[in-house]
């Protein structure tokens, strides 16, 4: 991306001045570097988000933001719907929900080493991953609509791992004002088996370890300190997010001629919040959030049943669940003034300062976690969320490290054989159900994630906390 | 080649051609199989029917796109073969897909498609040639 086009505000902050139909600026979170090779579209994106109606401060981009759907992924903006904020579909993304969940496990590396061969194989045999897997779980007509009324507390009534787990999901496990009856027919049946299984693309199961700890105090409070084992499990709403997305577009398409809300992309078709077509999406989509948080809950009790196998010894608690492709009603205060907000985090996590009462009780004195995806070869974050961000980006911060290789270039350049060597070589066990898809989703194909990560942290949008490193990796 | 693939940041791309609009549709759906899985490996032993509506052709190509792969994940198939018919106004079509259930063995499949989108959505025709392309999110 071309910096001239930019004003710089800080080392960190880069706005695009509002200019013709832009009702705020644009705002981008990253290092220089980043922003050099940023994709232009990045810019154009976040412009067009910058136009649509009730859009409060700026439309922001995080330092992994890349070309997306409407909203770049990575994208960020919140609407008040008393100034007549629209919900719009590419602000919230496909993979309704998609997001990361850590569990600790109470041992150490140390513990782990000698069983991770074993482990890795167990969890790849349990958790069903890649096309054309199904779940353990046969559901009917009437479950799945259980489901998506009742989302991880679903599971949990049904058995799938415990109460005490819900605290640490957003939402306590249950996203409210989920309709199930407006969501289609078909959106359903593709999800009857499908609940439990971890899907294909950059999802993945990791046994993770902390491999660098950057403020002992938020890790001990988060129950980690070096050489903690945790499991993170990266993924979400299915097929059933995509069809909901895929039958709202058209409905939305619709709904933004009729109240005469200029489009400039198809896929920012959207529905002032106030009206029975933006009402009747929001519905629909706290039912996807609500299969995601399931659908997670469900895997989670897997790698329980496989470390009971294996590891009886461990203690497989939840340390959080967060989503980073959703839209939520939060509070945020504006000139001062304390409104109620729909902040859509399209490939961005949500990072809440210390205080805010959506945050467990036991982490509250020090922000929210904040689970950072990285690629297989590399490592994963955990940060913290703080009282800057939830002032400079509504409390969101990045995703994940963000593509720099296409699939196409990716499949060209590594071969999953070699990927998969190389990375044993380096202590990484990788179970993967295509080499193809190993090659597409190989660490070189990704950003490198610490420099995303740095951004994050200095432009003070979230704080870092630990390091995780891999140690066996499932992928589709 | 009738139809191909283009690279794009995150996602991928695919684009059919053909002497008409109908064949470029179903040269589109070749291109998106073919992301998944080698064609040349997926045998067309059963037959499913599809019908789709849109407001116009561009909608109707990520309509027919979105059908098959719905259909493909409800009844775990992939599909190789393809014909379909458009009306005049190129809002309605009515085809029908063949496949074989999804062997992970034999198919050796690469990754899923998740959706067709309205990303580089194209339908257009260029020295007599119908082209139909967009990005499919994976």
């Amino acid at each position: 991306m071309e910096l001239r086009s930019l004003e710089r505000k800080s080392e960190y902050e880069w706005e695009i001045p509002r200019t013709g139909d832009m009702n705020v600026p644009g705002k981008i979170f990253a290092s220089r570097r980043l922003i050099e090779e940023m994709d232009d579209k990045v810019k154009e994106q976040i412009t067009n988000v910058a136009c649509l109606p009730g859009i409060q401060k700026a439309a922001l981009a995080m330092p992994d933001a890349h070309w997306g759907y409407g909203f770049p992924i990575g994208g960020v903006g919140a609407f008040d719907p008393e100034e007549g904020g629209v919900i719009c579909m590419g602000g919230i993304g496909f993979d309704i929900s998609c997001g990361v969940r850590t569990l600790r496990t109470g041992l150490s590396l140390e513990d782990v080493k000698p069983k991770i061969e074993q482990l890795a194989e167990a969890l790849f045999r349990k958790v069903p991953a890649g096309l054309g897997s199904k779940g353990k779980l046969h559901l009917s007509m009437s479950e799945i609509d259980d489901v998506l009324r009742g989302g991880a507390v679903w599971a949990v009534e049904q058995g799938y791992g415990y109460e005490e787990d819900l605290e640490y999901i957003e939402e306590q496990g249950r996203m409210e004002g989920a309709k199930p009856e407006n969501v289609s027919h078909m959106a359903k049946k593709r999800q009857l088996h499908e609940v439990g299984t971890l899907g294909s693309g950059n999802h993945y199961l990791e046994v993770q370890y902390v491999s660098e700890v950057y403020d002992a105090e938020a890790a001990r409070v988060y129950g980690l300190e070096k050489n903690s084992v945790v499991i993170s499990v990266h993924c979400g709403s299915r097929a059933l997010g995509h069809q909901i997305g895929m039958d709202y577009i058209k409905e939305l398409y619709k709904a933004a001629k009729k109240y005469g809300i200029p489009i400039k992309d198809r896929e920012l078709a959207c529905a002032p919040i106030n009206s029975p077509e933006g009402e009747k999406y929001f519905s629909a989509v706290a039912a996807g959030i609500n299969c995601a948080l399931a659908n997670r809950q469900v895997i989670s009790h897997l790698v329980r049943q496989v470390f009971e196998e294996v590891m009886p010894e461990a203690k497989v608690e939840m340390l959080y669940d967060i989503s980073h492709n959703t839209c939520k009603v939060e509070e945020h205060l504006i000139d001062g003034e304390r409104r109620t907000l729909y902040v859509h985090r399209k490939g961005s996590t949500r990072a809440l300062g210390p205080g805010r009462k959506e945050i467990p009780r036991a982490y509250r004195d020090v922000g929210q976690p904040v689970l950072i995806g990285g690629t297989m070869g590399t490592f994963s974050f955990i940060l913290r969320g703080t009282a800057e961000g939830l002032e400079k980006a509504f409390g969101s911060a990045c995703h994940g490290a963000g593509r720099a290789k296409s699939r196409r270039q990716a499949k060209r350049v590594f071969r999953g054989e070699r990927i998969i060597q190389e990375l044993r070589q380096r202590g990484i066990i990788i179970k993967a159900h295509s080499y193809a898809g190993v090659a597409e989703e190989a660490p070189g194909a990704y950003k490198n994630v610490e420099e995303v990560v740095d951004a994050v942290h200095n432009a003070g949008l979230a704080k870092k906390v630990v390091k995780l490193r891999p140690l066996a990796c499932i992928k589709g | 080649m009738d139809y191909e693939t283009f690279d794009h940041e995150a996602d991928i791309g695919i684009r059919g051609y053909g002497e008409t609009l109908e064949e470029a549709f179903e040269n589109a759906a070749r291109a998106m199989f073919s992301v998944m899985v080698d064609l040349s490996k997926v045998k067309p032993v059963k037959k499913f029917h599809i019908e789709a509506e849109a407001p116009d052709v561009e909608a109707l190509l990520v309509e027919w796109l979105n059908q098959l792969l719905a259909i493909a994940d409800l009844e775990g198939y992939l599909f190789s073969d393809f014909r379909v018919k458009i009306s005049e106004d190129g809002t309605h079509l009515e085809g029908y897909a063949m496949g074989e259930p999804i062997d992970r063995e034999k198919h050796e499949i690469s990754v899923e498609v998740k959706g067709a989108t309205y990303s580089m959505l194209e339908v257009d025709k260029e020295d007599g040639r119908y082209r139909a392309q967009c990005v499919v999110d994976v």
